[in-house]
């Protein structure tokens, strides 16, 4: 039997952490299961990457190493990077990102709890601006790859850079779901005929959707377990659909259906485990609010109108610069007080 | 109307002066500390930057084009928006005090502020006619203010974090300016209007 006094713990940061990454292996599962055994070599090395990067700069800083280390938010970011760059990408596209992520946007901008930007978002951002060809560079999915890709195939391409037999990476390529949609428009092909190709399915992408349900059972048992709350991804969500809505129903021909936006590209990713990285989000409900609403928002406008292959990573780290701001005057009033502090 | 509109977005967020084209770093970087100052500072630049599109603009095409003076665009364009911005000091201070109080110290730095030259130069480059100059302006302002003042409201939050010693104050300013920049490269290309 318990005894008093009954309060409430609140969950250790390292708990905190480890539930995420463990929501993030539904999708990791599905995404191995679509593209093989390249995602869980692009995961290990980040996590390797990161890890050591992270000691490293705890170490210069003058930190204790092992506790900041177990706390598993180095993980998390490898683990959120590596699932959002092509599986069959070099190894130094992914050892690079996460140098990046870890080293310069978390260490130097004070650690743990202090950066201003999402660092495995700014990593990615870094990349397909710095590396856009090998960053736009995804293979088949394994259900409609041309060539026979089997685990050593895919480890060499992303060691090696070509296959055993010489070929390049170009006999597996194969454009996703959002590419295809964007150089199928711009050859002028109807939108019904490049949706009718075996790579889409009923929501997305013919194995990117199942993908995207598998984020989606992990954002659902984090919100279970309180790690999240709703209001950051149900506004982002809504806030893509809403917009790829109004597109949609301007011109059907030219626009895909809004179902498709929220099942492609990293829509369900970016809604449950980068909106809501409590370090880099706004913590005042309203605030909250405006920035998932805007960062969905731009997120479908950079992905439909902009250079980039997606935009969730751009959206999401131009709603970062205005989280101070959010913070500072979406404040609810004290109880029993006017806002602003007045009584 | 709708051109107008989406011009000013244009330069405002995909062409942004600062972050993009990479013109007035100075007060960029100078005027960032607090969030108040670069408020003043955002203003009286957007005041400063909008009228001398505008007499930029009138230079141009009534006295350098006609006289085929356009190799002295430079000196020319210099002298007007210092003349204009000791101007602009002089009738602030005198009919609006209050003003002058908020705005007074930015003026006459604004008088070095490459964006105001570099976004004359620009539209006389592109041969805009008088309302597309001045409205360009005004974005290209308008977009100074608002990262500047985003920045700073980042830089505010810098200030009280754990930043390792070696990178405290300026050498992170510098690397959040640039990520900055990256975060605004996700606008490159998009189509507006």
């Amino acid at each position: 039997m318990m005894t008093s006094p009954f309060v409430a713990q609140p969950m250790p940061l390292n708990r905190l952490m480890y539930r995420v990454i463990g929501a993030l292996l539904p999708g990791m599962a599905v995404a191995t299961w679509a593209f093989g055994i390249g995602v869980l070599v692009q995961v290990a090395l980040a996590v390797a990457v990161a890890l050591a990067t992270e000691a490293w700069c705890l170490n210069l800083r003058r930190y204790p190493v092992r506790p900041y280390l177990a706390d598993g938010s180095a993980v998390l970011t490898a683990c959120l990077l590596a699932l959002s760059i092509p599986p069959l990408a070099p190894w130094w596209l992914v050892v690079l990102g996460t140098f990046i992520a870890v080293g310069f946007v978390k260490h130097l901008f004070g650690g743990l709890g202090q950066n201003p930007f999402n660092p495995a978002m700014i990593g990615f951002a870094a990349l397909i601006v710095s590396f856009p060809a090998q960053m736009s560079r995804w293979a088949a999915p394994l259900a409609l790859a041309p060539a026979d890709l089997d685990a050593v195939a895919q480890i060499g391409l992303i060691f090696t850079g070509h296959l055993s037999s010489g070929a390049g990476f170009d006999a597996v390529a194969s454009a996703t779901p959002l590419d295809a949609i964007r150089t199928g428009l711009l050859q002028r092909i109807p939108l019904a005929d490049i949706l009718g190709t075996p790579k889409f399915g009923a929501l997305g992408g013919a194995a990117q959707q199942w993908i995207a349900l598998g984020y989606l059972l992990g954002g659902l048992f984090l919100w279970q377990q309180r790690v999240i709350q709703w209001r950051l991804p149900v506004v982002f969500l809504g806030s893509v659909f809403l917009t790829a809505t109004l597109f949609y129903w301007a011109n059907p021909a030219h626009y895909a259906s809004p179902l498709l936006h929220l099942f492609a590209g990293g829509t369900m990713l970016g809604a449950f485990f980068i909106v809501t990285d409590p370090v880099t989000s706004p913590t005042t409900p309203l605030g909250q609010i405006i920035f998932a609403g805007l960062a969905g928002v731009l997120a479908y406008l950079i992905r439909v109108l902009g250079n980039f292959p997606d935009g969730v990573a751009f959206s999401v780290i131009i709603m970062n610069i205005v989280v101070p701001f959010l913070d500072q005057y979406t404040q609810p009033a004290v109880f029993g007080r006017k806002k602003g502090g007045r009584a | 109307m709708r051109e107008y509109f989406f011009l000013i977005l244009s330069t405002v967020l995909v062409n942004n002066v600062v972050l993009v084209k990479f013109l007035g770093l100075c007060p960029f970087m100078g005027v960032s500390r607090q969030v108040s100052s670069s408020v003043g500072m955002g203003m009286a630049t957007t005041f400063v930057l909008t009228l001398a599109a505008a007499a930029a603009w009138m230079l141009e095409n009534w006295l350098l084009l006609p006289l085929g003076l356009a190799y002295l665009r430079i000196l020319a364009f210099i002298l007007v928006i210092a003349a204009l911005v000791q101007f602009v000091e002089l009738v602030i201070k005198k009919t609006s005090p209050a003003l002058y109080q908020v705005l007074g110290i930015f003026l006459p730095l604004i008088t070095t502020n490459c964006a105001v030259l570099g976004v004359a130069l620009l539209n006389a480059q592109e041969k805009a006619g008088f309302v597309r100059s001045t409205l360009s302006g005004f974005g290209a302002a308008l977009g100074f203010s608002l990262v500047l003042v985003l920045f700073a409201g980042v830089r505010e939050r810098l200030a009280v974090s754990k930043v390792p010693a070696a990178f405290a104050g300026a050498p992170i300013s510098f690397m959040t300016a640039g990520l900055l920049a990256l975060a605004f490269m996700g606008f490159a290309g998009l189509q507006l209007g």
